[in-house]
């Protein structure tokens, strides 16, 4: 190409360029969203042509894995970068960034809207101090997911809300090294949201907890040791190798591939190991509550993914009318007639769960009852000074757990003993909540 | 010989680059020095005001540290090490006559163009998962339990990531030199009966002594901040996390900029260090 060609061509590109966001100022808004690269938000891209052409409001999509969203909305809304128009936050940010005043309350939705029909476990969570700052997409808790035919060839029963003793036995008795069958999969990756979530959510059926009333770091009482120890003896004996690695997209595979027994991880997982078109096992799947140990608190979280405005934003009027759109009875209406009601996006309304038929899709009512059976005011046996059931919604949570369970991880593969992990786990936090001026 | 006047205009001509120059490497060093003196945590709204040197104190007393310092330093050899050894082998191959010879050298070069993100998530999916990858089936094709890499054997798994991206880069420049070797030399050793392992220790390895400084100083420079590779693999977990990483976690993950700045001082001072030994080696060696 010569000179002159392609400075004619870059020309051209540029006149075009222009000619086309004059058109966009002119003719339609445009907000930008950044969400997750999840099943269901990548599915609600593929619908967002009938919100511009109801509205007129051209949407554009910045879609990103889990940790690189978290990282790249936290940024933009402490430094007021003002990127997104729309952000998909869950519930450990909401309630922090709302009392900030980061986000525009979305107090004036509209009637149709029905704002009463969010589950209140949900809109609990997404709020602060009574003020819905994120509307629901879909929310969650997790749940025990397990292979019914191998249940059966072991001769066990499942029951609806089992110990973890039960759950243990079960793993063992199901595993089979020879073809690859793991007892049970579970999270041990390091992250927060990964392997720290579950970790956490798990401590609290054995009576564990993060912070005492003075925030000071509990790795040093006898809870935790007997969670870790339960958690890596179980995996040694029936988890797959390198669970110390696993997230929840690993074990999905994992399960999907009917190789795992038992899982217990998130309900929205639930669609996609009942999926034929994704699922190895889709027809034997079997769903009970996440188990407890007899001390009045279950193993399960709670989570949303919500969309939020953050206050930096001129569009805000725009960004309202696409999260009413999304987060509607609606739009979930739209998907189940297109897609099938075991498609929905779940957990976030009242009225989904009172629909004939959403209650005959299998995990429906269990997902329900493990949202209702997780209370983030009270998540821990012993009183705690945080909210939340699998984090506590403090700003330094994120980066204190995303170390703790690497030292925890490091413990699961081996590299070094459960004093030193809960050692490190105690100093860590320690050393971070100082610095953060709580002790 | 240049006049006065001409020395001045090119002084002037030049002003604009030296300046924006300076201002690309002076504003974010200085933002750097500055944050690194501030509480500055933008989740607690903000400036929290003068921390002193509490920052560098917190971070160079933190338990995280050292081994921080250790495994990066751990990273940077072994790549080194792998790179140097490998490259010398491969570009003595690529010389010889073959056929395909064109194809064979593009081949071999290509892994340096891919992205490091995805060469990282190629290695942990495709070839280091412990149930679908490549390698556990070919563990247990020969009846051997498949080797969970990114946890069991993470540092080496991060140098082997590392290694296949780098190791193209010093097979070119030692491919280079290796052309430039006089064959006179090489025939006139065989003649005086020269074995093929001395002719490699005393004529082609002094010949490259050069071309391996110069792969040493530039890898070296990259190396320190290898960040991609740690991020998509272990995410700095199972004794993978160097000063780099260690950094990113305090500025992104705990949202502690001025400790996470402090930490970027210690790491300017480390590759200043590094650096001007190295160029001392190099400075011998170029001058030779």
């Amino acid at each position: 190409m010569s000179l002159k060609t392609a400075l004619g061509a870059t020309t051209a590109l540029a006149i075009c360029a222009a000619g086309t966001a004059a058109f966009a100022d002119g003719h339609s808004p445009t907000i930008t969203i950044a969400t997750v690269n999840n099943g269901d938000m990548i599915r609600m891209q593929g619908y967002t042509d009938q919100f511009t052409e109801e509205t007129g409001i051209a949407v554009e999509w910045v879609t990103l894995e889990e940790n690189v969203l978290r990282q790249r909305v936290t940024t933009d809304i402490t430094t007021n970068g003002g990127q997104f128009d729309i952000m998909t936050i869950g519930m450990y940010e909401t309630p922090i960034w709302g009392a900030n005043g980061w986000l525009v309350p979305l107090d004036n939705l509209s009637d149709e809207y029905n704002v009463d029909d969010i589950l209140p476990a949900m809109a609990n969570g997404l709020s602060h101090d009574g003020t819905l700052y994120a509307a629901p997409f879909y929310g969650e808790s997790s749940m025990i997911m397990y292979r019914t035919d191998l249940m059966e060839e072991a001769g066990l029963e499942m029951p609806d809300a089992p110990t973890w003793e039960f759950i243990r036995e079960a793993a063992a008795a199901m595993t089979d090294r020879e073809n690859d069958i793991n007892g049970i999969c579970l999270r041990g990756k390091p992250g927060w949201g990964e392997g720290g979530a579950f970790i956490t959510a798990m401590s609290n059926s054995f009576g564990a907890r993060w912070f005492d009333m003075d925030w000071q770091a509990q790795f040093d009482t006898q809870p935790w040791r007997d969670t870790l120890t339960f958690f890596n003896d179980m995996m040694q004996e029936s988890g797959p190798a390198g669970f110390a690695t696993n997230g929840f997209n690993e074990n999905l595979s994992l399960f999907q591939q009917g190789l795992c027994g038992m899982w217990i991880d998130a309900t929205v997982a639930a669609s996609f190991v009942t999926n034929p078109e994704d699922s190895e096992v889709a027809d034997s799947v079997g769903f009970a509550l996440a188990p407890d140990n007899g001390l009045g608190r279950r193993s399960n979280w709670l989570w949303a993914w919500a969309l939020a405005i953050p206050a930096g934003t001129d569009q805000a009027e725009e960004a309202l009318q696409f999260i009413e759109w999304a987060t509607s009875t609606d739009y979930i209406e739209l998907v189940a007639e297109n897609e099938g009601w075991a498609n929905v996006p779940p957990g976030a309304r009242t009225s989904l769960y009172e629909n004939p038929n959403y209650a005959e899709v299998p995990f429906a009512q269990m997902t329900l009852d493990s949202i209702l059976s997780a209370d983030p005011n009270n998540s821990t046996v012993e009183e705690s000074p945080y909210v939340g059931v699998q984090f506590a919604a403090i700003p330094e949570f994120a980066g204190i757990a995303t170390e703790v369970s690497q030292e925890f991880s490091a413990y699961y593969a081996g590299q070094q003993t459960l004093d030193e992990a809960l050692e490190n786990a105690q100093a860590i936090t320690n050393e971070a909540m100082e610095a953060a001026g709580y002790q | 010989m240049a006049t006065q006047h001409s020395r001045s205009a090119a002084r002037i001509m030049m002003a604009p680059a030296v300046f924006l120059l300076l201002v690309w490497m002076l504003v974010p060093l200085c933002m750097t020095l500055w944050f690194s003196f501030r509480d500055f945590r933008p989740l607690r709204g903000g400036d929290l005001g003068f921390a002193g040197i509490d920052n560098y104190i917190r971070f160079v007393s933190s338990s995280s540290f050292w081994p921080a310092v250790g495994t990066t330093l751990m990273i940077v050899g072994g790549v080194l090490l792998i790179s140097i050894i490998f490259g010398v082998l491969l570009a003595i191959l690529l010389d010889q006559p073959m056929w395909g010879q064109g194809i064979v050298r593009i081949l071999v070069i290509a892994p340096f163009f891919v992205m490091p993100t995805v060469s990282a998530l190629v290695w942990k999916n495709m070839f280091m998962d412990p149930v679908n990858g490549v390698f556990a089936h070919l563990w247990r094709f020969f009846g051997a339990d498949p080797v969970v890499w990114l946890q069991d054997a993470s540092v080496f798994s991060i140098v082997m990531i590392v290694s296949w991206q780098w190791l193209p880069f010093a097979t070119l420049i030692l491919l280079t030199a290796i052309q430039s070797l006089d064959s006179e030399q090489l025939e006139a050793a065989e003649m005086d009966g020269a074995s093929p392992l001395a002719r490699f220790g005393f004529i082609t390895l002094p010949h490259l002594s050069r071309a391996i400084t110069i792969v040493v100083l530039i890898q070296t420079i990259f190396l320190l901040a290898v960040f991609a590779e740690i991020f998509v693999t272990t995410g700095g977990a199972f004794g993978t996390r160097t000063l780099t990483y260690l950094i990113y976690q305090r500025v992104l993950e705990s949202q502690n900029v001025g400790l996470g700045s402090a930490g970027g001082v210690y790491a300017i001072i480390l590759a200043n260090i590094v650096a001007i030994f190295l160029m001392r080696i190099v400075g011998k060696n170029l001058d030779k």
